[in-house]
């Protein structure tokens, strides 16, 4: 009896629920429905983490993390990534705003950023399979190849994605669904940072300090 | 308005009309690229220095890649505690239990049985892992 007076006696909201509202727009449940799948991306990774941390000693005598890997480029990737992400932020704050030319710098930069990342990756994994360092030669490479070079996968999709955006705004402008995509990519590129985030602490901090 | 009760897209910022007491999303941006900027130059200098316990070097960077993401979900992705911001957190977090529930157990896992594989000559596998 005391809980029902307690309750009664809550001021009612003078607005309607959600539930009361009808269905969500639709930008919501795009942006939901893709952040579901970023979710499962993210357990898919976790999953390749998993196997890089328990075959991290299997080098079967061949080179360690601690021989192949510089920090120097892994800091400048990190840079170019993370300051992408930010510089998506910002295209995310022109297309609110339907700012064409802003979108279109901000997606510039954003793509130039990536694409520096991705060349310097593709520069490593090459020296790296240059001095036989090649995802054959042990489980341990194995693993990095797959964990490193599923993330960069990932990132040449985003790039070109982004081409396809820009293309999209260009052609439909800023309509309704041309946002929603834009709102799912920016999603995409923030959720590869916190991969990388990762991925650098894990593979190659982790794997280098004494 | 009933606007400002539905749920919130991911990445998308409490509008201002509604909420006029928000911060400015550019400056949301800028604080979060600053953190995160600090976040990254502690965990190189972390991995590198000579300074700290080389023990406590293996957790402190689990903790700064740790808190970087939180940062990543605050900042840029804009991942509330408010109420329009349930369902996203919701996932978040059975997202992040799946996450924790396949790397440690696998790790726990497989550990476990490197420590118990038995060699031909009889001992187990972490007797003669040792150098």
């Amino acid at each position: 009896m005391n809980i029902a007076v307690a309750i009664d006696q809550v001021p009612q909201r003078a607005l309607p629920i959600a539930s009361e509202a009808g269905p969500a727009p639709k930008r919501i449940v795009v942006a939901y429905g893709f952040w579901i799948f970023l979710l499962s991306d993210i357990v898919m990774f976790a999953a390749l983490f998993a196997s890089y941390a328990v075959l991290v000693r299997s080098t079967a005598g061949g080179p360690t993390g601690a021989q192949l890997f510089n920090q120097g480029t892994v800091a400048i990737e990190t840079a170019c990534l993370l300051v992408s992400s930010y510089t998506c932020g910002l295209m995310a704050l022109a297309i609110n705003s339907r700012n064409r030319l802003g979108t279109y710098l901000g997606a510039l930069i954003t793509f130039a950023l990536g694409a520096a990342f991705l060349t310097l990756e593709l520069r490593e994994f090459a020296e790296m399979i240059a001095i036989g360092a090649t995802p054959q030669r042990s489980a341990f490479l194995s693993a990095f190849f797959t964990l490193v070079g599923c993330h960069g996968l990932h990132v040449t999709l985003g790039l070109i994605w982004l081409i396809v955006m820009m293309v999209q705004v260009a052609v439909f402008g800023f309509v309704a669904r041309v946002q929603h995509r834009l709102l799912c990519f920016s999603l995409f590129w923030h959720a590869l940072d916190i991969v990388w985030v990762g991925v650098f602490t894990v593979v190659y901090l982790m794997g280098v300090s004494p | 308005m009933t606007e400002a009760l539905h749920e919130r897209a991911p990445g998308d910022r409490p509008s201002r009309e509604i909420q006029p007491s928000a911060p400015s999303e550019f400056l949301v941006y800028t604080i979060g690229l600053f953190v995160a900027i600090l976040l990254t130059a502690t965990s190189f200098w972390a991995a590198n220095t000579t300074l700290l316990w080389p023990g406590g070097v293996f957790l402190g960077l689990a903790v700064l890649a740790i808190a970087q993401m939180g940062i990543h979900l605050v900042f840029f992705l804009h991942i509330t505690t408010g109420p329009e911001s349930t369902n996203n957190v919701l996932a978040l977090a059975f997202g992040v239990l799946i996450v924790f529930v396949v790397v440690a157990g696998t790790m726990w896992i497989v550990a476990d049985m490197n420590a118990n594989m038995m060699m031909p000559s009889g001992e187990p596998m972490s007797m003669r892992m040792q150098h």
